[in-house]
């Protein structure tokens, strides 16, 4: 018992220590991000039933899937697809393990430069981890905490030659909506059902 | 000067001047092939080429520690560019991308020659749409991005497949888009050398190039150090680690060469110094020198004639030599009476020259079992001795009494010798206890016979704990190839071993399955027969079948069938492809991995499958050899071996050791036979042979109650024992014979001073790092003090009583 209140404790006062300070004029959008990271740096576990669609252009119709989502702060992402066929892509402390069909693949993110932002975005967002968002991306806030938008862009040319931007949506430490557009003209959607 | 004096020296010189010349010429080695057989088996012969020029001899593994990654990084690549623009070096990796994506291509261009999923099920209707639907599904998922660029070149997903086949699971950690430890704080290269890995000469060079390379690239102007210099400051300095074969080859030379003349010298100092206590003059200690030193060069001499090239090892026994040989002389100068004529023919003289002679060829037969012996170092190390202390007692028996001045300056010990007389005549050893002592240490080394012997050859390994360590684990970090299980065929063409390997591989593949193994690697991965790739094209459809099929495989899965143009446009271009030949590996990767895989020798074709053990197997880290061998037999029976590396290398150690075992047994015949012939008397050699069996056994015992476990040297340090033991003992038996017990005190003087400087010498070889050094030394020293103990204490009563006029 002792330990986790010790570092429920911690986690508050770090939360504490990391809010800017309270209110104020706050319409300021970079306040306001701030304050939306502070909030989804509170968040130590979530899970989340989720539904994509894929636009490709080879495909006359976009590829569905769903599942659930789960985190576990800050480091452990995971995405299992229930449909149309099971397969699991975990994160964890940026080791990315992947079942998909008969095969496992045990993969680096740090290796992977072009896929790692697409991955690691989401994992930063729920983390609230703005200094990890902003070394690759330019990010605008809209919106407000109860309804907010947050567009990210890539600073690093070479990504922008297959990432176009990813947006997300949600309302206060809840990500409701991810879309991610690719340079080529396909994109992704991936709506999300908070479980609790 | 006498004619036959002239004559003497004159030979003398002569010799010496030419030994010095072949000595000069001579070649020296001290790679591992001192550690190798003559006249190996098949198994042994394919060991020793991997040892000796296999691809793993030729890798040299690179490390940069220090500063900061990005830094470590940028010195990797600069690094890498310099070593890459050397002949010296076949190739240079460091996991840049450049490298990356010449394989990446090779791999997307001969995708359908290379996957061994190509059949013509898979290009069948269902089969399209069934590679299709699990690409799809690839891409849907989160790493899709990676993929998707593919698909229309590729929608059956061959590239993947043949990554995967690949297995390249182990791919070491990147920072900074260069190859890094695990943890991260080293970044790792590895260089192949165009010279194999036992031309020790050309290791050390292309080390050295490393090096200077290194300290160039750390001191090019760079702007991010010049941008914080604060940071750079406040780092750890950079530094380079490497090993490898060639590294140890090299360290293993430079640690040998070292400690042999370190401890040589330090030996030489003490040496000197008591003979110097003990002659009380410069000149009688030179001339004292003058066996040794002749005696040296003729070894050195004799087996550079005998083997073409000397190896470290041999060299760094030449202070067995000053062990045996000094006595010669002391035995000469101490003995005849000081302050009186030196005459070679002097009746005294004569019996001592009978004792040396005689003692001299025991030596001999000794040392003379190690010459058929199939292990090179032993060998030589026999006929160095040999020659040696035949050309040590020729210096002292024919050219030393020459040389020297009329009155021989030297101290009177005679007041020694009579004290250490007395000494041993209060104690005495009764034949009934030496036979109990005998009986006792039989007894100690039969309960410990199971772990008598080191039977490990890296027991005798002159590499540091410290520096396997680093080799393991940067190792480790690279998925180096390491010597492990392997699976060998044989072939007469290159097609023909690449075919037997695809047979052996589908094999392994069931192996996996079970849990047996865990993987394992094959030429044929990336350069599969040209039949195996004739029929893998011509199961691809001709282009109007593959439309239709692609058509019908498209409709179920709502695909745009226009915007897989390009497959099939690539897919009718690889049906005409040339096969790929190794000389089209070229500027892969791949081509490092052939090389090392597959290679012809003399007409024979060898390709090698190492093992990989299964991680999550029970005894996980053992492969069960016999299991494998069972899998592959009735492939092609005696064109496929099985090997573990280990077991092999130990196998051949343990067969030199039983070898030189039953070599030294023999020897000890021979000495036997040559004792009773000599002294025609069989109470006699009895009493000459006991103290050195005692001593021998002595020691052994000693060695089994701490715990040492017995290597070859050990063997060799017994030999040692019985060669300068049994001088001693001779002594004794001529003194006996003589009934001349006034020369008694001068003998034994002789032999005190004799067996100290022996003990001298192999006691500073006891502390040497180099464990064949160590071994050697901590066997004799004891040894020989022992012996001379057993000598005097089982000496005859007769003798030993005080002699009538001490009192």
């Amino acid at each position: 018992m002792k330990p986790q209140l010790l570092a429920l404790g911690l986690v508050l006062a770090a939360a504490g220590a990391a809010a800017p300070p309270a209110e104020g004029p706050g319409s300021d959008a970079g306040a306001q991000l701030d304050q939306l990271m502070s909030l989804m740096s509170q968040r130590r576990h979530g899970e989340a039933d989720f539904s994509e669609q894929k636009y490709l252009s080879m495909l006359k119709q976009p590829l569905e899937s769903s599942g659930l989502l789960i985190y576990d702060a800050p480091d452990h992402l995971e995405q299992r697809t229930t449909l149309p066929r099971p397969q699991s892509v975990v994160l964890d402390h940026g080791i990315v393990t992947m079942h998909i069909g008969q095969r496992e693949r045990v993969l680096r993110l740090a290796d992977y430069p072009q896929l790692a932002p697409l991955i690691d975005s989401i994992r930063a967002t729920l983390a609230g981890d703005r200094a990890a968002l902003e070394r690759v991306f330019q990010l605008d806030f809209s919106g407000t905490l109860e309804r907010w938008q947050l567009r990210l862009e890539p600073r690093d040319a070479q990504l922008a030659t297959t990432l176009k931007r990813i947006d997300m949506q949600g309302q206060r430490d809840a990500v409701h909506e991810v879309q991610v557009w690719q340079s080529d003209g396909d994109r992704s959607v991936m709506s999300i059902t908070p479980r609790e | 000067m006498t004619r036959p004096r002239l004559v003497n020296l004159s030979l003398w010189l002569l010799l010496l001047a030419l030994s010095a010349l072949v000595v000069a010429r001579a070649r020296y080695s001290a790679d591992l092939s001192a550690f190798l057989p003559r006249s190996p088996s098949a198994t042994q012969q394919l060991l020793v080429q991997q040892l000796q020029d296999g691809l793993a001899s030729r890798l040299i593994l690179m490390g940069i520690e220090g500063a900061d990654a990005a830094t470590r990084a940028r010195l990797s690549r600069e690094l890498a560019t310099r070593l890459r623009a050397r002949p010296e070096f076949v190739s240079v990796s460091n996991g840049e991308a450049a490298s990356e994506d010449r394989d990446r291509e090779f791999v997307f261009r001969h995708r359908y020659q290379l996957s061994a999923a190509v059949t013509e099920q898979r290009f069948s209707s269902a089969g399209l749409s069934a590679a299709i639907a699990d690409t799809l599904e690839l891409i849907a998922s989160p790493a899709g991005l990676s993929v998707k660029s593919l698909f229309v070149s590729d929608p059956t997903g061959e590239t993947l497949q043949v990554i995967d086949q690949f297995e390249r699971a182990a791919q070491p950690r990147r920072e900074f888009g260069v190859w890094s430890s695990s943890d991260g704080a080293r970044a790792l290269l590895i260089a192949q050398t165009r010279a194999v890995g036992s031309d020790t000469d050309a290791q050390a060079a292309a080390l050295a190039l490393i090096r200077a390379a290194f300290e160039a690239a750390r001191g090019a102007p760079d702007a991010t150090t010049l941008a914080a210099p604060a940071t750079a400051a406040a780092t750890r300095p950079l530094q380079l680690l490497l090993t490898g074969p060639g590294v140890f080859s090299v360290e293993a030379r430079s640690t040998i060469e070292h400690e042999a003349v370190r401890l040589s010298l330090l030996s030489t100092t003490l040496i000197v110094t008591l003979l110097l206590l003990v002659y009380r003059s410069v000149p009688t200690l030179l001339f004292g020198l003058l066996p040794v030193a002749s005696g040296a060069l003729a070894g050195v001499a004799a087996v550079a004639l005998g083997f073409g090239v000397v190896h470290g090892i041999t060299l760094g026994f030449g202070v067995t030599l000053i062990g045996e040989s000094v006595d010669y002389s002391i035995y000469l100068f101490v003995q005849s009476r000081p302050g009186g004529p030196v005459n070679p023919e002097h009746g005294a003289l004569r019996s001592l020259w009978r004792t040396i002679g005689l003692g001299m060829l025991t030596s001999v037969c000794g040392f003379a079992s190690l010459l058929p012996s199939s292990f090179p170092g032993l060998a030589q190390l026999g006929l160095f001795s040999i020659s040696g202390l035949i050309a040590a007692a020729a210096v002292t028996r024919y050219v030393l009494p020459q040389l020297l001045p009329r009155r021989l300056c030297a101290a009177d010990l005679t007041p020694l010798g009579a004290a250490a007389a007395r000494c041993i005549a209060r104690v005495r050893l009764p034949a009934t206890a030496a036979g109990a002592l005998a009986l006792l240490c039989l007894a100690v080394l039969y309960h410990d016979r199971a772990r008598l012997w080191n039977r490990d050859l890296a027991a005798l390994s002159p590499v540091s704990a410290a520096a396997q360590a680093l080799d393991a684990s940067m190792r480790a970090d690279l998925g180096a190839p390491d010597i492990g299980t392997l699976v060998v065929v044989n072939a007469d063409s290159e097609q023909a071993a690449l075919q037997l390997s695809e047979v052996v591989g589908t094999r392994l593949d069931a192996l996996i399955d079970d849990g047996v193994i865990g993987g394992y690697d094959s030429a044929a991965r990336f350069l599969p027969s040209e039949a195996t790739q004739a029929a893998r094209l011509a199961s691809l459809p001709a282009e109007q079948t593959l439309r239709a099929r692609l058509a019908s495989a498209a409709a179920s899965l709502s695909l745009r069938l226009d915007a897989l143009q390009p497959f099939v446009q690539q897919v009718a271009a690889a049906r005409a492809a040339a096969p790929i030949t190794r000389a089209g590996l070229d500027g892969t990767s791949f081509a490092l991995g052939a090389d090392a895989l597959l290679w012809n020798r003399d007409g024979q074709w060898h390709a090698l499958l190492p093992l990989r053990a299964a991680v999550h197997a029970p005894g996980a880290g053992d492969i069960d050899v016999a299991r494998v061998r069972a899998a592959v037999a009735t492939l092609a029976p005696g064109r496929i071996l099985v090997m573990n590396i280990k077991q092999e290398l130990d196998a051949l150690y343990g067969s030199y050791l039983a070898e030189a075992v039953h070599l030294s047994l023999a020897g000890l015949g021979a000495i036997v036979l040559l004792l009773l012939v000599a002294l025609r008397s069989g109470a006699r050699a009895a009493r000459v042979i006991a103290p050195l069996l005692l001593a021998v056994l002595a020691v052994s015992a000693g060695f089994a109650l701490a715990g040492t476990r017995l290597t070859i040297l050990h063997l060799i340090g017994m030999l040692l024992i019985v060669a300068v033991g049994s001088n001693y003992a001779l002594f004794f038996d001529r003194r006996a014979a003589d009934r001349d017990r006034s020369a008694l005190p001068l003998t034994l003087a002789s032999l005190l001073i004799a067996n100290t400087c022996t003990v001298i010498g192999f006691g500073v070889l006891a502390f040497a790092r180099v464990p064949v050094l160590s071994a050697l030394g901590a066997t004799v020293a004891p040894g020989t003090l022992l012996a001379l103990l057993f000598a005097a204490l089982l000496a005859p009563r007769t003798l030993m009583a005080p002699p009538d006029g001490a009192t």
